[in-house]
């Protein structure tokens, strides 16, 4: 206490961060100046500030010099803000003593001139310097966690997720839109690079999850909405109404059966359209739950509520119910695993592939039904005109890489190609012609793949497809031409084939916006949904207690998708088995004797945190409900409402030291 | 005139606008981060000021900055519908248009005042915004408030010691 004698004294540091800083920004230039500031008692530069010896340096300046602020200019606060935290405390001072400044990723890295660079450096840490003066020391609330999860969305991620969590014990809400788990894998055929199948290995997992009592599964169900945060979320679901009840249905299909068609005719979304279905109808045979759904969109009794009901007849368990209607339900939880997954791109959008023009060109989706044993040509290839092919284009890169539709590479479509094209060799004989822009195989065994199937015989043309269209010479036929330019030679070349396969890429799902805005999470343009941080928190979100697994954060594949599943169920894990979460304590708080009762905050705030006492005619915040937005305290008139760690007495001294402002103010008053 | 007294006071050689930014947390704060992170170039006039909504931004802090000796103040927020705070950055929205017209009815060009919404995934509008503000300020030229400041103190000096001649004079 002998030097500091109630004077603040400030220790400054700045990172070089190796050259990423350093390179751009004389460190030593600002080093000197801030030794120049009032307060300051430390002014120092390190190569690696965030390393062991670091943060070594500032804890023996702080118990040495007997610093009570702390300053370090290095990379984005949302990087290391809590690594010079947590160092400042064990150091025996208020972590909330400290203050960064962003100097890497929001100005070396960002501008070229160093002297320009070095110049905003100081004006920040001149800021950063004024503000941490009027620094309080906080403590960090906690929060108990619920130690329920939900997870969205029954892919292959919301599966491994549930039942990874399920296995640790803990309570799953696994909540699927379709009548079915199982997502996109219940749909392939085999799976690359080693062909295994994706039923055989899919469906004892959907089984486990059915039948695991950790797991509630609600399938056709929706999340409706989404309230509180980390630890206490509050959660309706909408069951919405399958016109059976789940627990009579025993799935033994005689109201299939029973349905006044009496053959199939809607649209079967669970083979692309390749087979037709009735309006009563199980989604395929391993469908989990088995239970039936009645589609009101194709039903005659929803349309015209004419109808002799035979389906209700039929069952003798009673278990049609057309007057069902949606249930909600309210569940409390402490994390949310989001894996919504991804949507094939529409091919259709490339008119000049000619995909719903001519019958014979398939989307590789099609194709993975086509060649299922369990689909709807039990596994032989038959083309929608009837024909075997006996030549096959497999056209990559549709929807992906491609400035008029979408730039990123979808990642599994140069290895699904490698492996219909594969399977169709093994279906038809066919001659078989890859046309790629690049062969793309990155990951463990999928270039020894791809080599295999070159040597299978498979062709391989690099140019991406520029037309195709009916060859006029074969009219009997219906065979299409294929046209390209062959990179590699430098000519152009049109293929005759029977048949196309277009390889589409992997794109967001139509309803990515709304279901960000339910959980507050963010998006890309494109609607992939973004991790906190791309290699530190690639499962995390900006909305604690979230979390990410599968496509919806980006095109991947099944290993992948598993691996990030088990990732962020482990994320869950970990905050749920702490049993609490320390919290910012930026939350806002009202100064009573300033409070004049003018009421214009209460109905500022969206989590209605804000009451107005009548008694002491002064509003009063409940901290429990404040989120720390700021926005009251934006609006105070008098001043009177203040937030921890963003206090206008702060926030003006940034300003003033951005600004350098006492060059002006000596300058005026003499 | 204002650009030699303030070459003078500040000792740089050539005039360069200063841009305080407000940018949320959430959002925009992110959306620079990864401008850096993507190497995303743009120019260094801006200094950023973190808060965790735009809602947070209390118009006297504008005002502040504008009369400490900002160029330009640019406010980032996350999109309508967007907020991470539900509702943060419409109150801001509402604010900014009341402070448009507050500023230029103060003699401030209102195209010094910015608000932007621009998402965290939107690295590459960061250098728009600022790239564009910082062209549209340096044709404005600066506002050099505190000189100004210290040119009216000196004018009503002057005037005051008149208006006391006078009164002396009735006297």
């Amino acid at each position: 206490m002998s030097k500091t004698n109630g004077k603040i004294r400030i220790g400054f540091y700045i990172c070089h961060c190796g050259t990423n800083i350093a390179g751009t920004v004389d460190v030593q230039k600002v080093v000197d100046y801030a030794a120049t500031l009032p307060n300051v008692v430390v002014s120092k530069h390190y190569k690696y500030m965030c390393s062991d010896p670091g943060q070594e340096m500032i804890q023996k300046d702080i118990k040495e010099q007997e610093l009570n602020r702390v300053v370090v200019a290095a990379c984005s606060p949302f990087l290391h803000e809590r690594t010079f935290r947590n160092a400042t405390s064990q150091a025996g001072l208020n972590q909330f003593y400290f203050q960064m400044v962003n100097t890497r990723e929001q100005n070396a890295w960002v501008h070229l001139d160093p002297e320009a660079s070095t110049e905003k450096a100081m004006d920040l840490v001149r800021s950063a310097i004024k503000r941490v003066v009027f620094h309080k020391p906080l403590e960090q609330k906690t929060v108990p966690i619920k130690p329920d999860v939900l997870v969205v969305g029954g892919g292959i991620a919301g599966i491994h997720a549930s039942l990874t969590l399920a296995n640790a014990g803990k309570k799953v809400y696994l909540v699927e839109r379709d009548p079915t788990i199982g997502g996109h894998m219940a749909m392939f055929d085999k799976t690359f690079p080693t062909l295994d199948c994706a039923a055989c290995i899919l469906t004892p997992k959907m089984s486990a999850v059915k039948n695991h009592p950790n797991i509630t599964m609600w399938t056709y169900s929706e999340v409706e909405s989404v309230e509180g945060y980390v630890g206490n979320f509050k959660v309706k679901v909408k069951r919405k109404p399958r016109y059976i009840i789940d627990d009579l249905c025993v799935g033994c299909l005689d109201c299939i059966e029973a349905c006044v068609y009496k053959e199939p005719r809607f649209y079967d979304e669970f083979n692309q359209g390749l087979s037709k279905r009735k309006p009563v109808y199980m989604p395929f045979p391993q469908a989990t739950p088995q239970l039936v759904v009645i589609d009101p969109d194709t039903c005659i009794w929803f349309k015209t509520g004419k109808c002799k009901q035979t389906c209700v007849e039929s069952c003798e368990r009673k278990a049609v119910d057309l007057n069902q209607q949606p249930a909600y339900k309210e569940i409390e939880v402490g994390t949310i695993i989001v894996a919504t997954g991804f949507k094939p791109f529409d091919a259709g959008k490339v008119y000049y592939y000619g995909y719903g023009t001519y019958p014979n060109v398939y989307t590789a989706l099609e194709v993975e039904r086509l060649i299922n044993a369990s689909g709807p040509t039990s596994g032989e290839v038959i083309m929608r005109d009837g024909s075997t092919p006996k030549s096959i284009a497999i056209v990559h890169c549709v929807g992906s890489r491609d400035k008029n539709t979408n730039l990123w590479c979808s990642r599994v479509c140069c290895l699904y190609s490698l492996k219909l094209a594969h399977l169709l060799k093994e279906h038809t004989h066919a001659d078989i012609y890859n046309f790629y822009i690049d062969i793309r195989t990155p990951g463990k065994l999928m270039d020894e793949f791809y080599t295999r199937m070159a040597e299978e015989g498979v062709k391989f043309i690099r140019g991406r497809v520029a037309d195709i269209y009916p060859d006029t010479s074969d009219e009997e036929h219906r065979r299409l031409v294929v046209k390209a330019e062959d990179t590699l030679i430098r000519e152009i070349i049109k293929v005759p084939v029977d048949m196309v396969v277009l390889s589409t890429g992997l794109v967001p799902r139509d309803d990515a916006n709304d279901v960000r805005r339910l959980f507050n999470i963010t998006c890309s343009t494109e609607g992939f949904f973004i991790e906190r941080h791309p290699k530190l928190a690639p499962v995390n979100t900006f909305t604690d207690g979230i979390f990410l697994a599968g496509c919806c954060q980006g095109p991947k594949d099944i290993p992948d998708t598993v691996a990030q599943a088990g990732a962020a169920a482990a994320e869950a894990l970990a905050l749920i088995d702490l049993g609490y979460i320390e919290l910012e304590p930026n939350t806002a708080f009202i100064v009573e004797e300033e409070c004049s009762g003018c009421k214009s905050c209460v109905p500022l705030c969206p989590y209605s945190a804000i009451s107005y006492n009548e008694e002491k005619r002064k509003a009063n915040i409940n901290e429990a409900l404040c989120k720390g937005c700021g926005t009251c305290v934006a609006s105070c008139p008098s001043g009177s409402i203040k937030q921890n760690l963003f206090e206008d007495e702060e926030i003006y001294s940034e300003i003033d030291g951005i600004l350098n402002y006492e060059i002006y103010e000596e300058a005026v008053c003499c | 005139m204002l650009l030699d007294k303030l070459t003078e006071q500040t000792g740089s050689k050539q005039w360069q606008p200063k841009i305080v930014a407000f940018f949320c947390n959430w959002c925009t704060y992110t959306a620079a981060d990864l401008a850096g992170v993507s190497r995303i170039k743009h120019a260094p006039n801006i200094r950023v000021i973190r808060v965790m909504c735009s809602g947070r931004v209390d118009p006297q802090f504008i005002l502040d900055a504008f009369s400490k000796g900002a160029d330009g103040v640019l406010i980032g927020g996350c999109h309508p519908g967007d907020c991470h705070y539900q509702e943060g950055n419409y109150k801001c929205l509402r604010r900014f248009q009341m402070l448009k017209r507050v500023i230029s009815s103060l003699g401030i060009e209102s195209e010094r005042l910015r608000l932007e919404w621009i998402s965290a995934s939107e690295g590459d509008k960061v250098r728009v915004v600022v790239n564009d503000m910082v062209a549209k300020i340096k044709q404005l030229g600066p506002l050099g408030l505190p000189v100004k400041y210290k040119e009216w103190a000196k004018e009503m000096h002057v005037l005051d010691s008149e208006i006391a001649g006078k009164e002396e004079v009735y006297a």
